[in-house]
């Protein structure tokens, strides 16, 4: 069989980028080690969350399938940061763990353009540097143009619990235990990186009373642009907040050198996230604390799991049973499935285009987990651009690249490729210098032309974008001109006490809300905004700067060794790119910039 | 980049040594080519007696530094001559090492060299060009100050403190469900903001004294024609620099000349005396005296003791009300005309000829030059700082003021970020990565 695209694993990146290809018009096949596992929530219950809630509705503004999924099979909806200011509010869904997956099956499998296959990708089949498809474990060859991987944590897996090391995928799933050696062989840098999750404890066993009630919002909202809210306000499931207690201190600490990370397990151990350390390491690092948060958290509406979060541990199940015990309201609590960390490889992501396409083999792209990232959203996002760049490829259009100013995906991809990671990626608002610009509110404005481009967005939504673009438009334009208590209302706006809704009886029109409110930021906070775009423009202008691709870093005296090292591991594209290369330092940018002069000259 | 460099780096014709310095790649084996002993045998650090040859023939003898990269002021090979004085032996050697391949040195190029190879942050450079270019004892102090980094100490402290609160700010943000996470109060950031504040303003304050240490006082000396504001200037500056005479009228142009007291430079302009004029040459001179009010820092108000206040001299106490001035009556030999009103202000009764040391301790307490002789210096000593750290304080005061106004914690992230960049540009560093991996070393989180 011959396809457009192949994409290997069905997880949060290989939905988006296999949704994607279809809807480009491209064959596409979808290859999984099961069919039931695609979309599978293997951790954390939730979707969304600070700059993650962003990246949802970033993925739906371009045509993704992530938020429109999880729209329709949410438990919990909140905005998260709503007084914190507009540039950093971020909606975060308790998602259906069983509701989601099958959703998204559903989706794929009517999808004309998709075909789905249970099976194991064990190599690639190349011819000088360029991928024609991929060879399963059975021995059987498939055809395509492109190939995109998006592996997850299922390279050479290894559960890890106490002094045990399995060799499996996540949630007892199969792992892919030839795939990395094989890319490995090819050139690719393979790292080793580690994460975790906590037990899952049944939820009639739990005292909810000595637990504080964690309800969702009353106001409803949506991730997708395109939908209306499919649950009611009551209808939410609550989550709830509980502490470890000194007895849970004292069990970790007594039972330390059993958990896998703290000697455990002998041998050398991948790299963990910094930002989602386990139990243990909390415990350790933060010795003064008396106590740690942990939200308990429902899985979903078809089973009795309550996901304790915060509670991450590789010990063995005995000191786990003891552990879980000590927390209020788990005192009789009965663990259905025991935490564990789990052990896998990556690629460097330094070795990827800003398309995700690999370096090493031409029409190869990598997306999520095995890229050094963590989270669904990160995947998903990586999986939709990695799919649209791989689409536009064959359809032999430019590439779509998004930049720091325009989306977190943009900051997201290019954090990766120029800085690498040490530690499995997580998004976080304050890797995004312009954020008030990558609003949650604005992402249909900054990025559906876009995905209307590449062809994800139809006629008929993008026509309703220009019409909010016009509204808009059309509320600060009255604003301009109306004057309230002798001042003009858009001046009056600007007043932090003052709501559009106080004065919207005086505009001619009737607006939607959501036009209304957008048009308010708008105008509130221009002056922030124009410093924002200001910066950017700084760095626009550095990336603009290209710096030729046959460069020979060895060339150019006086760069410090490291920069030196580092430049032509990364190789950035631009001074943008290489400024933001850490070991990259002003001096050696400047050393750069004269050398570059020079070559100019001489050469042009 | 990688050319050798050379220059001859101690003042020409003066001493009995000069010092010619090479750095470069090349730099030994240029040097080598014109002496009689094998340098590329010698160690690191190490200097080395022997004699410039060229043609067969000595043409100096001379001491040889050598001192190998990187553990060097410019991180390269650096060779340093020790020759004899004279300019013709000096001259002949940098010659020679022209003729063999080194190339001479733009000013400041091995301190620039310094700085691109990483020797030297940005301060520290300008600092190091600040001492090659300072006049007087005082002026290398605060170069030399710079160099040992007590400013970008000053600033590094002050944007960890900025960081703080940004990463502080940023975990709310990031991981809003953690109440335990202590929630930046506004109350907070204020704290933080009014120590920006005051260190920015006291740096800023000192600046200005550094400036005066470096730049010298700029003292414009004023007054009606012919109340001896020439007389005053010559005595102070021992010579017959203006030209005096009873006319009025007969400085026409500007004068200069320079004192120094206490070891700070006073940079002296006696100015044509003011009066309504049509005299073509002498009205350029009064507009240019009137404009030069506002660059001074220090003006010298003369009046005649011998004749009554008239309206230009009311015009004149007008226009420097608001400026540092020293009221001088001049002429107390002869019987006093004038009637002065003023108050609060301390009046020098003097006559030019011979109580020029009271002018002197006047300007003495005026401007604290005792405190500055005493002092350790912690100032920004050129004008690019001080542009950017006053931009910075700007900021940091909008800060205060948003606070106030209840703006969003998100958005004075915006001003506090900006805050640090312009720090960072101060210093000649960048900024990034460091606000995130502060949230990490600081704060507990996690799943």
């Amino acid at each position: 069989m011959n396809y457009d695209a192949i994409v290997v694993g069905g997880g949060h990146a290989g939905c988006e980028s296999t949704y994607s290809l279809a809807n480009m018009g491209l064959k596409t096949l979808l290859i999984t080690g099961s069919i039931d596992k695609i979309a599978m929530m293997p951790c954390n219950p939730h979707i969304g969350g600070s700059a993650k809630g962003i990246v949802v509705r970033e993925i739906d503004a371009l045509g993704g399938i992530m938020g429109k999924v999880a729209d329709k099979t949410l438990l919990q909806m909140k905005m998260l940061n709503f007084s914190k200011g507009p540039a950093v509010r971020s909606l975060r869904a308790q998602g259906d763990k069983v509701a989601y997956p099958k959703e998204m099956q559903r989706v794929l499998k009517s999808h004309e353009n998709i075909t789905i296959l249970e099976g194991m990708v064990e190599d690639l089949i190349i011819k000088d540097n360029k991928i024609e498809g991929v060879k399963l474990s059975t021995g059987k060859e498939i055809i395509s143009k492109a190939v995109i991987l998006t592996t997850g944590t299922y390279m050479k897996a290894d559960i890890l619990v106490g002094d045990t090391r399995t060799s499996s995928g996540p949630a007892g799933t199969k792992p892919s235990l030839f795939l990395s050696d094989n890319l490995k062989k090819l050139g690719f840098k393979i790292l080793r990186l580690k994460t975790g999750t906590p037990p899952r404890v049944k939820r009639d066993t739990i005292d909810f009373s000595k637990t504080k009630e964690e309800p969702g919002d009353d106001k409803l909202y949506t991730f997708s642009f395109d939908n209306k809210p499919f649950y009611k306000v009551e209808d939410q499931m609550s989550c709830y907040l509980t502490y470890t207690t000194e007895e849970t201190h004292k069990i970790i600490r007594d039972n330390l050198n059993k958990s896998s990370m703290y000697g455990g397990i002998k041998e050398k151990l991948g790299t963990g996230p910094r930002y989602c350390p386990s139990i243990e390491d909390k415990i350790v690092r933060f010795k003064d604390k008396e106590r740690h948060q942990l939200f308990l958290e429902p899985e979903s509406v078809y089973f009795d799991d309550i996901y304790i979060q915060g509670f991450s541990t590789s010990m063995p199940h005995d000191v786990q049973e003891k552990m879980v015990h000590s927390l209020p309201g788990l005192e009789k609590a009965e663990i259905l499935r025991y935490a564990y960390a789990i052990e896998y490889d990556a690629i460097d992501p330094k070795d990827l285009y800003p398309t995700l396409e690999t370096k090493i083999i031409e029409n190869l792209y990598t997306a999520g987990q095995i890229n050094g990232t963590s989270g669904y959203e990160e995947a998903a996002c990586q999986g939709l651009m990695a799919g649209i760049n791989a689409g536009l490829k064959i359809l032999k259009k430019e590439p779509l690249i998004l930049k720091r100013d325009e989306a977190y995906i943009g900051v997201l991809i290019d954090d990766l490729i120029t800085k690498g990671v040490r530690d499995p990626y997580r998004l976080l608002t304050s890797r995004a210098e312009y954020r008030l610009l990558l609003r949650s509110d604005n992402a249909d404005l900054r990025l559906r032309e876009y995905g209307y481009k590449v062809g994800l967005i139809d006629e008929e939504k993008y026509k309703k974008l220009l019409i909010k673009k016009e509204n808009i438009n059309k509320i600060i334009e009255e604003l301009k001109n109306i004057k309230i208590d002798g001042i003009y209302a858009y001046n009056y706006l600007k007043r932090t006490e003052v709501n559009i809704n106080d004065i919207v009886d005086k505009l001619s029109n009737k607006y939607d809300q959501l036009e209304l409110e957008q048009a308010e930021i708008m105008i509130k906070y221009e002056g922030y905004i124009k410093k924002s775009i200001k910066e950017a423009e700084k760095m626009r202008k550095l990336e603009n700067k290209k710096i030729p691709d046959n460069i020979d870093y060895d060339k150019i005296p006086n760069l410090a060794s490291e920069a030196r090292v580092k430049l032509k591991e990364v190789r950035p594209l631009s001074f943008g790119q290489a400024i933001r290369i850490s070991g990259v330092n002003p001096s050696d940018i400047s050393i750069l910039s004269v050398y570059m002069k020079r070559y100019f000259n001489e050469f042009r | 980049m990688n050319d050798t460099i050379c220059a001859i780096s101690t003042a020409l014709g003066v001493g009995a040594i000069s010092i010619i310095r090479v750095s470069g790649d090349n730099a030994i084996k240029i040097v080598n080519e014109i002496f009689d002993k094998d340098l590329t045998k010698v160690n690191s650090h190490t200097i080395n007696y022997g004699h410039i040859i060229y043609e067969n023939t000595i043409v100096d003898e001379v001491m040889v530094s050598v001192m190998k990269a990187p553990k060097t002021y410019t991180k390269e090979d650096i060779i340093e001559i020790n020759s004899h004085g004279g300019i013709s032996t000096t001259n002949k050697v940098l010659e020679l090492l022209l003729l063999k391949g080194a190339r001479l040195a733009e000013p400041g190029e091995f301190t620039k060299r310094a700085f691109l190879n990483g020797r030297l942050d940005l301060i520290e450079a300008e600092s190091v060009m600040d001492l090659i270019n300072s006049k007087t004892d005082y002026s290398r102090k605060l170069a030399l100050n710079g160099i040992e980094g007590n400013i970008s100490k000053l600033i590094h402290e002050i944007i960890n403190k900025l960081l703080d609160i940004n990463s502080n700010i940023e975990v709310n943000i990031d991981y809003p469900e953690y109440e335990d996470i202590e929630v930046i109060t506004k109350d907070k950031i204020k704290e933080v903001s009014n120590f920006i504040n005051k260190k920015l303003e006291v740096l800023l304050k000192e600046s200005e004294n550094g400036k005066l240490i470096k730049e010298g006082i700029n003292t414009i000396i004023l007054g009606r024609p012919n109340v001896g504001k020439s007389s005053i200037l010559n005595s102070l500056i021992d010579e017959d620099k203006a030209i005096v005479t009873s006319i009025a009228g007969t400085t026409r142009d500007i004068v200069e000349g320079n004192i120094r007291i206490n070891g700070i430079l006073l940079n002296i302009i006696d100015t044509a005396g003011i009066r309504k004029t049509d005299d073509i040459v002498e009205k350029i001179g009064v507009e240019k005296s009137l404009s030069l009010i506002d660059k001074s820092d220090l003006i010298i108000l003369v009046f005649n003791n011998n004749e009554p206040l008239n309206q230009e001299d009311k015009e004149l106490l007008e226009k420097t009300k608001d400026k540092k001035r020293i009221i001088v009556v001049n002429k107390c030999d002869l019987p006093n005309e004038l009637e002065l009103n003023i108050k609060d202000e301390n009046i020098l009764m003097i006559s030019a000829l011979d109580n020029v040391e009271l002018l002197k301790n006047e300007i003495i307490n005026k401007f604290n030059l005792e405190d500055i002789n005493n002092k350790d210096f912690t100032y920004l000593s050129n004008s690019r700082q001080i542009a950017l750290i006053k931009k910075a304080l700007q900021l940091s005061k909008k800060l205060e003021k948003d606070l106030n106004d209840n703006i969003y914690i998100d958005m004075l992230e915006i001003d506090i970020k900006e805050i640090c960049e312009i720090l960072n540009e101060v210093i000649g560093e960048s900024y990034d990565d460091k606000l995130i991996d502060k949230i990490f070393s600081n704060f507990c989180l996690g799943k």
